[in-house]
């Protein structure tokens, strides 16, 4: 109901994404749709291989899309655009990578690393508007303004996931993909990190696609989670509702697989597999439908009925 | 229930020389490892978890030294030995480690059925069709499928979670009484990691093995830990069963690392970081290490280093909070009700299947 009045920030519809040659092709995304509303945090939940970071990728105009539309704002992104549009999108959609070990230029001072981006954009700004631009970005994620001139190896894992974030941040961005921000830190530093991503969310109504494949996090940080598998959406619905009602046996085998800090159950619990297998979609095919308000799911006809039945009780 | 020690250490110091300065990594850590036990050691990076076991199996750096202390072995004090020839006794026999990451531990130009191979010619003597068949079966054991046709593989074609497996049956490979996991799973995924653990539990049954889990995350070890032993700055602050760790814990050191896991987080509030960074271990450490990040830190926690109270025969901790004449200190709300965690939750959301 209240989806229906937020706005679209971006809206994914039947994407594809094809790697390799004409003759041999990979399709590593296939059908998959989905909406981020203005403001949200979206979770991408999926294993190694899965797709997750090729749809962020995609998104940044970074793969190339073999079929399907990615609309921002109105404004369709992928494939040829002008580059006008290009120049627009490549300011407002940022991304902020995995590892803080490799991706950094480690031959380069902190101040180049954080406003290369701007010295593209806004060729316009002088020196001292630049590293004022810097100082700030810093300062904004929790950084002494002097780290500037330092390199990157000065610095700890969480340092410099920080400096990964300023450097989208110094850009002015309203979306940012957020592609494993944390699982290379430690836990300790992955609070700091997350409560620093939270806050940044507030403080500008920026929206999020968070990938990732560790449910836990997704639960603390998320508004809506789609879990992909094999390239293909499985079931997307509030995060809240995907973990009181898994449906898709994928999600709930993902969702017993988290850990938990409490021994005793922990011992006693049964680990859920899942077995593609145990799909019969040889006559009946299965189709994106949903299921109940906001809570999509890739089943055919009879796994629909049985879902149905499931959530009744 | 009396249990056998089957690896003793005794007021280990390890230091490091750096840059001419010198590192004092290890400070004065004295454990039992019992047999047949799983211990989980957990820690920040940093912490020195990685160095304290590499002292088990002689694989220190090259600038680092065991400055005092022992460790002894079966009747042997590994502590004291110097030589590559000593430390192939103990080293994969006796003891095994498997590393983080299983991308870079094995040899991407050797097939897989060679590199297990290479352990037991080097160990067991075993050459030819008799190393092919044991190498198979070991293949088998780790719960990899089609272990003869995977024997002629390379790395290359196995998956992050299968080499995994990989790297730990050429640790399996020569029967290790000890099996050191070193963040055995921090670079798989949540499906993957719960089997690796599963795999290494079920090893560990059948062989009677004693295995020791380094992570930095508390959340992995409650399925898999007997006992837990928490590490900050070359210490241990914290040692007891896994239950009492996470059902009683003791020291502020273990209430924080517990409060930043986001399973406990709440939406919408911020999650539990600790403040500030560990000590600099260049410098010579002044009473409890971690008391300038302890919010309960009292005025002797600057002054002088706490000794271990013991709470329970088996659970002890460091810090001034147990002694006796120390103001009362309660944990943080949220960590209390950590039992029954999972059932909480569902409870709130109206009762998942």
């Amino acid at each position: 109901m209240q989806n229906e009045t937020r706005e679209k920030l971006l809206q994914v519809k039947n994407l594809e994404v094809t790697f390799g040659s004409k003759r041999k092709p990979f399709v590593a995304v296939k059908g998959v749709s989905f909406d981020i509303y203005k403001g949200e945090t979206f979770g991408l939940v999926g294993e190694s291989g899965s797709g997750k970071t090729t749809i962020g990728r995609a998104i940044i105009r970074i793969n190339p899309t073999s079929a399907g539309e990615i609309i921002f704002k109105g404004e369709k992104i992928n494939g040829k655009i002008s580059h006008e549009l290009d120049k627009r999108v490549t300011q407002q959609i940022q991304m902020i990578f995995q590892d803080p070990m490799a991706s950094l230029n480690e031959r380069a001072k902190v101040d180049y690393i954080v406003s290369e981006g701007l010295m593209n954009v806004q060729k316009h700004l002088t020196k001292e508007e630049r590293e004022a631009k810097v100082s700030k970005a810093l300062s904004d994620v929790g950084l002494l303004p002097e780290f500037a001139s330092r390199f990157p190896h000065e610095f700890s894992g969480g340092q410099r996931q920080r400096i990964g974030i300023a450097r989208s941040l110094i850009m002015e961005p309203e979306f940012i993909i957020a592609d494993e921000p944390i699982s290379a830190l430690d836990v300790s530093i992955r609070a700091q990190v997350l409560n620093l991503l939270s806050s940044l969310q507030k403080e500008r109504g920026l929206t999020y696609l968070f990938i990732a494949h560790d449910l836990s996090v997704m639960r603390f940080i998320t508004d809506r989670i789609a879990v992909i598998h094999k390239g293909v959406i499985v079931e997307l619905a509030e995060t809240e509702k995907l973990f009181a009602h898994p449906l898709h046996p994928y999600t709930r085998a993902l969702l017993s697989a988290i850990p938990m800090p409490d021994p005793i159950s922990e011992k006693q619990k049964v680990l859920e597999v899942y077995d593609p297998t145990c799909h019969d979609y040889s006559v009946d095919k299965p189709q994106w439908s949903e299921i109940e308000e906001g809570h999509f799911i890739m089943a055919n006809e009879k796994e629909l009925a049985e879902y149905r039945d499931r959530l009744k009780n | 229930m009396e249990q056998e020690v089957i690896l003793s250490v005794k007021d280990l110091n390890v230091k490091f020389s750096l840059r001419g300065q010198v590192l004092h990594a290890i400070r004065g850590i004295s454990l039992d490892i019992y047999k047949g036990e799983s211990l989980a050691i957990v820690g920040e990076s940093g912490s020195g978890k990685s160095v304290f076991t590499k002292n088990f199996i002689g694989l220190l750096d090259k600038n680092g030294w065991v400055d005092s202390g022992e460790i002894w072995y079966n009747g042997m004090d590994l502590a004291k030995f110097k030589t590559e020839k000593e430390w192939t006794k103990i080293r994969g026999k006796e003891v095994a480690m498997v590393m983080q990451d299983p991308m870079t531990s094995l040899n991407p130009l050797k097939t897989i059925g060679w590199q297990i191979e290479e352990a037991l010619k080097l160990h067991q003597g075993l050459m030819g069709e008799a190393a092919k068949q044991r190498a198979i079966e070991i293949i088998d054991d780790v719960g990899i499928p089609e272990p003869e046709r995977r024997y002629k593989q390379y790395p290359h074609e196995f998956s992050g979670g299968m080499r995994q497996r990989v790297v730990i049956a050429i640790a399996m490979a020569c029967n290790p009484k000890i099996l050191i996991c070193d963040e055995p799973t921090t670079a798989l995924d949540v499906t993957i990691q719960a089997q690796i653990l599963n795999l290494i539990r079920e090893l560990q049954k059948k062989y009677q093995l004693t295995s020791i889990y380094i992570t930095h995350d508390l959340g992995v070890v409650a399925n898999v830990a007997d006992r837990i032993a928490v590490m900050y700055a070359g210490d241990i602050v914290e040692i007891g069963t896994c239950n009492e760790v996470f059902y009683a814990p003791q020291h502020p050191y273990t209430w924080a690392l517990l409060s930043s896991l986001p399973q406990l987080g709440i939406k919408g509030e911020d999650l539990y970081s600790i403040k500030g960074t560990p000590p600099n271990l260049f410098n010579k450490v002044r009473g409890d290490a971690f008391a300038p990040r302890n919010p309960h830190a009292l005025k002797i926690d600057f002054l002088h280093r706490p000794p271990y109270f013991e709470v329970s025969p088996t659970h002890k901790a460091r810090t001034w909070l147990l002694d006796p004449r120390s103001p009362k200190v309660e944990p943080p709300e949220h960590i209390k009700n950590i039992r029954n965690i999972r059932a909480n939750m569902d409870q709130k959301e109206g009762g998942a299947q």
